[in-house]
């Protein structure tokens, strides 16, 4: 889809990994596993091209450029305070009618496809520099959970789109001599998974390269916990070939993060003692998942971060759901230490009997 | 991880077995009077070799530990000079035999024997099929020879052949040679059995290293699972028996073959029907060789082949006959097996990056299966064929010593060196000579009584698993491979000889031998008669395993061995018959009691203990 005649608003399943420029690297990454075939949970990207008006029509455009022409990236108060300017000012910005009520209706329909009156969701951001390989941005937006009805949602579209102007992001940029008017930002607005447990996993081990494992760290609740590193998750290792658990090491999980099943709201609540110490998956639910991202993996054909989310309330079969996948950024393109040996097979053989056998004693 | 010094184990003798080092060579002892020699003692690294020696060895039977010596170190050292190694040092103690890797610890040394062994072991490698058919020309014509070996009785008078043909060599001069030459083959036959298998091992190892390179957390399992689903001859036996099972449903004999679990009832019973008697003569054209199987290892004289103990196949083939009357497939999963290795095998592939590794991994895993066969096979030819054949001449042999009193019965004869079996036998040829009787008839008997009563001590002893200083890392890979012996299971085993009570130990860990989970009750099965017990679903628990117990493996559920590594026979074969395994786990034979519900996991290598 070309920007200039683009959508304000699309459905995940109408983008893929090419839409980067329209609806960003995680929407488009969504995009690109519904097309898959894999469980990702509905939802709908307001586009760089909504961002785009929205910054016109506001008239806070020329505005923010003006505070941010001259600033420094290691000029960390004023970096503060013109971002707090810069988002003050776009959060109380209005949308015009036409990109709210294009908002208002896809919520209405994403709703309905979740058998909800109002759904109760995940907002967001989704920058077109974010989650490329290579160029890790993760983190540097705003994600806001458990958002509810159309007042809302719009308020929280609005501080993702602000959130392209954190600090952080600002002097990121300038410290990439990125401009400030070329980065467009998307935001995802996506049904929130009511999830039981949830977390990460990588098609490689992150430590020494070995694509043969997928590791998985996961715990009670939504993934926030894992993902902002809040507790410290139950941590599973699984060979890719057969699927078979190599190692599991369960932590203590204290609390966790779930959605209040009656205001849909996230809320953070102790685990009860006798739950705490317990796995956080069943080991059919680590195969599942480490199925998916095998297929996720042969899908992208590269080692790859994966969210997920499992909700235990759903009926088997329909309990999974991948919340992103982004390509992992350590070990792609870069070389195992594999072959430490050169030639052919004999000389394998003698460098082999020579060097002594300490991988083989584990 | 500590364990005993050498010295203070082979000093402190049982009571009442005081003198045992006369029954063994006298280089096999440690030693306290040369202290050079017990000092390098003392710095070694010896560790028991349970796969082979489950129980005290007869000193007879320490003949093949000899051959064995001498065959794999001068493979290694002194004809394909490998360049870390030279060879496997060995001690007794109580009758348990005790092995040293020795290494080559100058790194200059080592590179200087890299261009010999390049030069010398490529050849093999490069001519590999070639070469593997003209050793089974050579182990055959060996064999050939063994049997054609005749084994006289004394006459009272010498034929008078021997005169009118001026032969001008009496019966007792071709008692002493029949012996001499007899023990010539075996040792020549060993001087065979390693002609390969180093080379052998090294291509395989290096398969392996190269995997845990590139996929540090690969499980052994996987990589062994590569080079798994070939055919080698060692299976055979077992296909025979399925064949033979198949051909007496035909026939309609299955009924008779199944009337009695001696073979002394159905035989008979067998040969009074026209089909019957079909039977037997497609019986008869399998039994050479291929009932040549041993009932153990091969390794001991009480290890019976089949054509010896006929009980054995038979229960074999009258488990199949039931299974195929109930409609099961007898067959070994070989498609499924194959299917699966192809799988693994791509699918690692597909992880690997880049064409030089792609190379590298195709070279070394092409390597690793053509040597694979004879990994297996040479194991038929020499453990099972040969040795079987040779312990019934040496059965004769003692016959004549028996028949001249110097032995009371046949079998005692394994109670005497092989040297000692020689002076023996020149007693007897002069005596029968001079006509006058044998001083051994005196001697012998009382010297065979002790040492029974000393075998039957050893054989209460439990020798240390380990002795001497532990290498920080144990990197021979014969050692790994083959007895499973790795830094992690000598501190599991050094941790379990501690506990006291081994009713106390409710779990086990070994090396994961064959993929797969199973639970059931145990059923501990040190011999080969013990396996006759075995029910369906059960657990097989024993020191180490037969290939001609196969038969049994269609039923069991699992297989947890003492002794063993990822290149052991047992699991091996349980990896062909998709039988999950857990081997080395050191103890299990002496922790799990039969009865007892285990679960096995031969993909982690876990072992849960029940009541």
């Amino acid at each position: 889809m070309a920007p200039d005649t683009a959508p304000e608003l699309c459905w995940f399943e109408q983008v893929g990994l090419h839409d980067v420029a329209l609806v960003g690297g995680k929407c488009a990454s969504l995009g690109e596993l519904r097309r898959a075939g894999v469980r990702v949970p509905p939802g709908f990207a307001v586009t760089t091209r909504a961002h785009a008006r929205f910054m016109s029509e506001a008239g806070v455009g020329d505005d923010v450029h003006r505070l941010l022409a001259g600033l420094r990236h290691d000029d960390l108060e004023r970096l503060e305070a013109v971002s707090d300017a810069i988002r003050a000012m776009i959060e109380s910005a209005a949308f015009c009618a036409e990109t709210e009520d294009a908002i208002a209706e896809h919520y209405r329909r994403l709703s309905n496809r979740c058998r909800a009156s109002a759904v109760s969701v995940a907002v967001r951001s989704s920058a077109t520099a974010e989650d490329l390989a290579g160029a890790s941005f993760a983190g540097q937006h705003d994600t806001y959970l458990g958002i509810c009805g159309t007042a809302d949602l719009v308020r929280h579209v609005r501080r993702c789109m602000a959130s392209l102007f954190t600090a952080r992001a600002i002097s990121y940029r300038i410290r990439r001599g990125v401009s400030h008017r070329d980065v467009g930002i998307s935001v995802g607005v996506q049904q929130l998974v009511a999830a039981s447990a949830a977390g990460v996993m990588f098609t490689v081990n992150a430590a020494d390269g070995d694509r043969s494992v997928i590791e998985l760290d996961a715990s009670l609740g939504l993934g926030e916990s894992v993902v902002s590193g809040k507790v410290t998750p139950d941590h599973f290792v699984v060979n890719k070939v057969t699927l078979d658990i190599l190692a599991r090491t369960i932590a203590r999980k204290p609390t966790s993060i779930t959605v209040d099943r009656s205001t849909r709201r996230c809320v953070e609540a102790a685990v009860a003692v006798e739950h705490q110490a317990a796995p956080s998956l069943l080991d059919g639910e680590i195969v599942e998942l480490c199925r998916i991202a095998r297929a996720i993996e042969r899908h992208y054909g590269c080692a790859m971060d994966i969210e997920w989310a499992i909700d235990r309330e759903l009926p088997a079969g329909d309990r999974i759901f991948i919340v992103q996948a982004r390509p992992e950024t350590v070990w792609n393109g870069r070389r195992t230490a594999a072959r430490a040996m050169d030639g052919g097979a004999l000389e394998v053989i003698v460098q082999t009997l020579i060097t002594g056998h300490k991988v083989l004693t584990r | 991880m500590k364990f005993p010094v050498p010295h203070q184990v082979s000093t402190a003798a049982i009571p009442g077995t005081e003198g045992w080092e006369r029954m063994y060579p006298y280089h096999y002892q440690f030693v306290t009077d040369e202290p050079t020699r017990q000092q390098y003692e003392r710095d070694g690294f010896w560790f028991y070799d349970g796969l082979h020696y489950p129980e005290p060895l007869y000193p007879f039977d320490t003949f093949w530990d000899e051959v064995c010596s001498l065959s794999l170190s001068q493979y290694n050292n002194r004809i394909f000079q490998m360049p870390p190694v030279r060879g496997i040092d060995r001690r007794i103690i109580n009758g348990y035999v005790y092995l040293s890797p020795v290494a080559v610890t100058d790194p200059e040394e080592v590179k200087r024997r890299v261009p010999t062994f390049l030069d010398r072991a490529g050849h093999y490698y490069r001519n590999w099929d070639a070469l593997e058919a003209r050793w089974k020309t050579k182990i055959e014509a060996t064999i050939a020879q063994l049997e054609a070996i005749q084994i006289r009785a004394l006459p009272d008078l010498e034929d008078r052949r021997v005169v009118i043909e001026a032969v001008g060599e009496s019966t007792g001069y071709h008692l002493l040679k029949s012996y001499d030459d007899v023990i010539d083959l075996g040792v020549r036959c060993w001087q065979y059995h390693f002609e390969f298998l180093n080379l052998g091992y090294a291509a395989y190892v290096s398969f392996v290293e190269f995997m845990q390179r590139v996929f540090p957390s690969i499980p052994l399992q996987h990589v062994t699972q590569m080079i798994s689903g070939i055919d080698v001859i060692m299976y055979r036996p077992d296909a025979e028996l399925k064949q033979l099972a198949r051909r007496a449903l035909e026939l309609g004999v299955d009924r008779t073959i199944c009337c009695s679990p001696e073979w002394s009832e159905v035989e008979p019973a067998l040969r009074e029907q026209p089909e019957g008697q079909v039977w037997l003569a497609a019986l008869a054209e399998v039994r050479h060789p291929w009932f040549y199987i041993s009932t153990g290892t091969g390794w001991y004289h009480h290890d019976r082949c089949w054509n010896d103990a006929m009980n054995v196949p038979l229960a074999g083939i009258q488990g199949y006959i039931g299974q195929l009357r109930n409609g099961l497939d007898i067959e070994r999963p070989l498609a499924q097996l194959r299917a699966e290795r192809d799988r693994i095998t791509a699918e690692y592939r597909g992880l690997i990056d880049g064409a030089e590794d792609h190379r590298q991994f195709d070279a070394l895993l092409a390597c690793a299966r053509t040597v694979f066969p004879y990994v297996e096979n040479h194991l038929f030819y020499v453990e099972h064929w040969f040795h079987s054949v040779f312990w019934n001449k040496l059965r004769e042999v003692a016959a004549v010593l028996k028949t001249h009193g110097v032995i009371h019965d046949v079998e005692d004869v394994w109670y005497l060196r092989r040297d000692e079996i020689k002076q023996a036998l020149w007693d007897v040829v002069t005596a029968w000579a001079a006509g006058v009787p044998p001083r051994g008839g005196h001697t012998w008997p009382a010297e065979i009584e002790w040492r029974k009563g000393v075998m039957e001590k050893f054989r209460a002893w439990r020798p240390p698993a380990a002795l001497g200083t532990p290498p920080e890392v144990i990197n021979e890979p014969f050692t790994i491979m083959l007895w499973g012996i790795t830094s992690r299971s000598l501190a599991a085993w050094a941790r379990l000889s501690e506990a006291a009570d081994p009713a106390s130990v409710t779990s086990l860990e070994g090396c994961a031998g064959s993929p797969g989970v199973a639970s059931g009750r145990a059923r501990v099965c040190r011999t080969g008669d013990d396996i006759r017990l075995l029910q369906a679903g059960e657990i097989l628990v024993a020191p180490t395993i037969s290939p001609s117990w196969a038969p049994v493996f269609p039923r069991i559920g699992a297989c947890v061995t003492d002794v063993g590594g990822v290149m052991s026979h047992a699991a091996i074969v349980c990896r062909e018959y998709g039988v999950p395994a857990v081997v080395g786990t050191g103890h299990a034979t002496r922790v799990i009691r039969t009865g007892a519900m285990l679960r096995v996991d031969g993909s982690s290598g876990a072992i849960e203990i029940g009541s």
